[in-house]
């Protein structure tokens, strides 16, 4: 017990201030508060779905979790359902045998529907395009409304572009 | 009574050449064939006999490791592996690619039943005496008859625009009063990748439980075609993306092989960098998830931060978090400078000295034990029977490990302490994972501290014909294996990787009965299989 709380005392506290140089983020941030109490009162639910991807997104969007970016801070926090969320973050290349998984979620999830596609894979297919088993992008199975380059995105960019997506959708 | 006697099993088992030896003693007409280049022993043999030859290996305690199958019009090659003491041979045999059929190796090796099944969905070929004739990649998106790994296939295949949901997969169900079952997936409760569990449970147990995998595949073998080695290795880093060094080095080293070029030793000796960094990484992470998965959540926030900061010295020093498209054909993209060993010996310091505190601490932390300790028990008569790899083999007592028994550079040279347990159990996995970080960090500094000089990467040399290449590569799961076949011009004709996926998966469900529901996902964390590098 002693050495838990030992152990945490000397870790301190590492949430970091967004990059003070990256002022799109910080702009962004600020809008981002203001629109998830105006929009989803006070917090923005996220259902992660793996359409088919190589696992390397997840890893990243765990990261997100972690003590340095703590993405709860902005009121955003990822749910067990596709019911209780506001926003749905969909990885891979859509994997057919995906196909119908995902449209289900996306149709069980309450508007506004908010799809984010993160990864190259989500955005065009990436790596393993389109074929017999592969839908690629995420857009041509459910409506997008953003997409997040990069494979995988790192956690800055995710936050960027979930930040980016409320800035629009406030608009 | 397990004693110490009963590890290693390896020790036990013969030696490839033996078991060439073995075979032919059992009447098995074998021809030597040499076509494949790698660390691997090839041995043709009739497809009658491909029954029999898995029970001789059987017979004398030979890890199956994977079948695999290439279509070469009108035929199609099968190749078996199984790996003896000191590394792999390959069984290979042809069918006709019309109603092929062969015995299956499956009533002596049960770690054949998935691939096997697999093979005939992908290949059409029929595997006679397999206790289990249902589909298992096949789920709707083509149709019963269709065989999407032969030539004749196109890679966009005839989709349907909407590919409909796979409802009636055969489930085995256990009947009788206050058996309930309970489906979980494709999608999942949390940052996961997709699949099936069914449980048939009654109150709180689970009396078994059965899985339906093969969400993800997306195709991987199919679109491997026709590339050049360096999309390849693109292709193969993202077999399984946690394990995407492990992945391109196998492919690399197949490639490697196939053309016959040695490379440069401080090149592999970056790869061996890269590969322990990426398995310290993945230790890391999931020790986290698996204190999370019963509550612990500090030991999550502590290896959660340990594992950013090594992610970040990652992208610092090699430019990717994940360490992606690091390994290229020929070596490795970018050298180390002075300033970056400093730094990235500076990183082993620090965190084998925090974990010198935090390990001990998760070990004995009563709370958590309390919750681990006799939880998802894989005894190591199953663990063998299932050939199960990686850190869950070894927390069973079954300690193989390429880098030590059949080692490539740059292990060859260097001594490897495998961490074993006999407790099967997920505390017994929490700690055989915590134990190799520190082995990885031993194998690190003494890597960084003899890199040698020279070039990191070397030209790919130009295909000429036909060559194909194996490889094999131990990566934080486990052993990973690579099949290319390149053609013409370089093109990719074949590949096939083995993620230990294949292998770890069906240990889940045999763990898992008489644990109760709210284990599962414990239990599930601390096997950690890849669902992409199992589904292709
Ligand atoms: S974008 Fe990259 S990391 Fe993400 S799923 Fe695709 S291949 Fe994997």
């Amino acid at each position: 017990m002693f050495s838990v709380l030992g152990r945490i005392f000397k870790t301190g506290c590492l949430t970091e201030k967004l990059p003070a140089h990256d002022q799109v983020v910080e702009q962004l941030g600020s809008v981002c508060r203001k629109e998830i109490s105006r929009i989803f009162g006070g917090s923005l639910a996220i259902r992660m779905v793996d359409a088919g991807s190589c696992n390397g997104c997840e890893l990243e969007m765990h990261a997100l979790n972690n003590s340095f970016y703590d993405i709860e801070r902005f009121g955003i926090h990822f749910v067990a359902s596709p019911r209780h969320a506001d926003l749905l973050l969909v990885t891979g290349p859509v994997a057919r045998h995906m196909q119908a998984a995902l449209k289900g979620t996306y149709d069980a999830t309450p508007d506004p529907k908010l799809v984010i596609a993160m990864g190259d894979c989500a955005a065009d297919g990436g790596e393993f395009g389109v074929s017999y088993a592969s839908c690629g992008a995420v857009a041509n199975v459910v409506p997008v409304d953003v997409v997040i380059r990069g494979c995988p995105p790192n956690p800055l960019q995710l936050l960027e572009g979930i930040l980016q997506l409320l800035g629009r959708s406030g608009r | 009574m397990i004693t110490q006697a009963h590890l290693g099993w390896q020790s036990l088992s013969p030696d490839v050449e033996s078991l060439v030896l073995l075979l032919k003693d059992a009447g098995i007409p074998t021809k030597e064939q040499s076509k494949i280049q790698g660390p691997v022993k090839v041995v043709m043999i009739e497809s009658v006999f491909w029954g029999k030859a898995a029970a001789v290996a059987a017979d004398n305690r030979v890890r199956w490791c994977a079948v695999w199958a290439e279509h070469r019009p009108p035929e199609i090659d099968i190749f078996a592996a199984m790996a003896g003491r000191n590394g792999h041979l390959l069984l290979h045999t042809l069918v006709p690619d019309q109603q092929g059929e062969l015995p299956s190796q499956t009533p002596f090796f049960p770690a054949a039943n998935r691939p096997e099944r697999y093979l005939r969905d992908m290949f059409g070929v029929h595997f006679f005496d397999h206790p289990d004739q249902r589909r298992w990649m096949r789920h709707q998106a083509w149709q019963e008859g269709q065989y999407p790994l032969l030539k004749t296939f196109p890679l966009a295949g005839t989709p349907a625009e909407m590919t409909p949901p796979d409802c009636h997969y055969p489930f085995l169900a256990v009947e009788g009063e206050g058996v309930y079952e309970i489906p979980v997936g494709p999608v999942h409760a949390g940052i996961i990748e997709p699949g099936h569990f069914r449980f048939q449970a009654m109150g709180e147990d689970i009396l078994s439980l059965e899985e339906h995998l093969g969400y993800v595949h997306k195709g991987i073998e199919k679109s491997a075609e026709g590339r050049d080695v360096r999309g390849l290795v693109r292709l193969a880093g993202r077999v399984s993306g946690d394990s995407t060094v492990a992945h391109a080095w196998a492919a690399c080293q197949a490639c490697e092989a196939a053309v016959g070029i040695t490379l440069p030793r401080r090149a592999l000796m970056i790869r061996g960098i890269l590969a322990e960094r990426e398995r310290i990484a993945n230790h890391l992470g999931d020790i986290g998830a698996c204190c999370n998965d019963v509550g612990f959540t500090f030991a999550q926030v502590q290896c959660s931060r340990l594992r950013e900061l090594w992610q970040r010295q990652n992208a610092a020093v090699f430019g990717h978090r994940l360490l992606m498209d690091i390994v290229v054909p020929g070596g490795v993209k970018g050298d180390l400078d002075a300033v970056q060993l400093d730094f990235l010996h500076a990183a082993i310091e620090q965190l084998r000295s925090e974990l010198r505190e935090f390990l001990p601490l998760l070990y004995e932390y009563p709370s958590l034990q309390d919750r681990l300790r006799t939880t998802g028990v894989l005894s190591l008569k199953k663990a063998r029977s299932l050939g199960v790899l990686g850190f869950l083999a070894r927390a069973s007592g079954e300690c193989w490990d390429l880098r030590r028994d059949a080692p490539y550079v740059p292990y060859g040279n260097m001594v490897i302490t495998v961490p074993h347990s006999l407790e099967g159990d997920a505390s017994g996995r929490l700690r055989i994972r915590g134990d190799e970080i520190l082995v990885s960090l031993d194998l690190l500094e003494e890597m960084l501290k003899k890199l040698p000089a020279g070039e990191v990467a070397m030209e790919f040399p130009a295909v000429q014909g036909d060559c194909s290449g194996f490889g094999c590569i131990e990566g934080w799961r486990g052993e990973i294996l690579a099949y290319v076949h390149l053609g013409e011009g370089g093109r990719v004709l074949r590949y096939f990787p083995r993620d230990p996926s294949w292998l770890n998966w069906p240990a889940l469900e045999v763990m898992i009965e008489g644990v109760i529901v709210p284990d599962f996902p414990l239990c599930n964390k601390s096997v950690n299989g890849s669902y992409s590098g199992h589904d292709l």
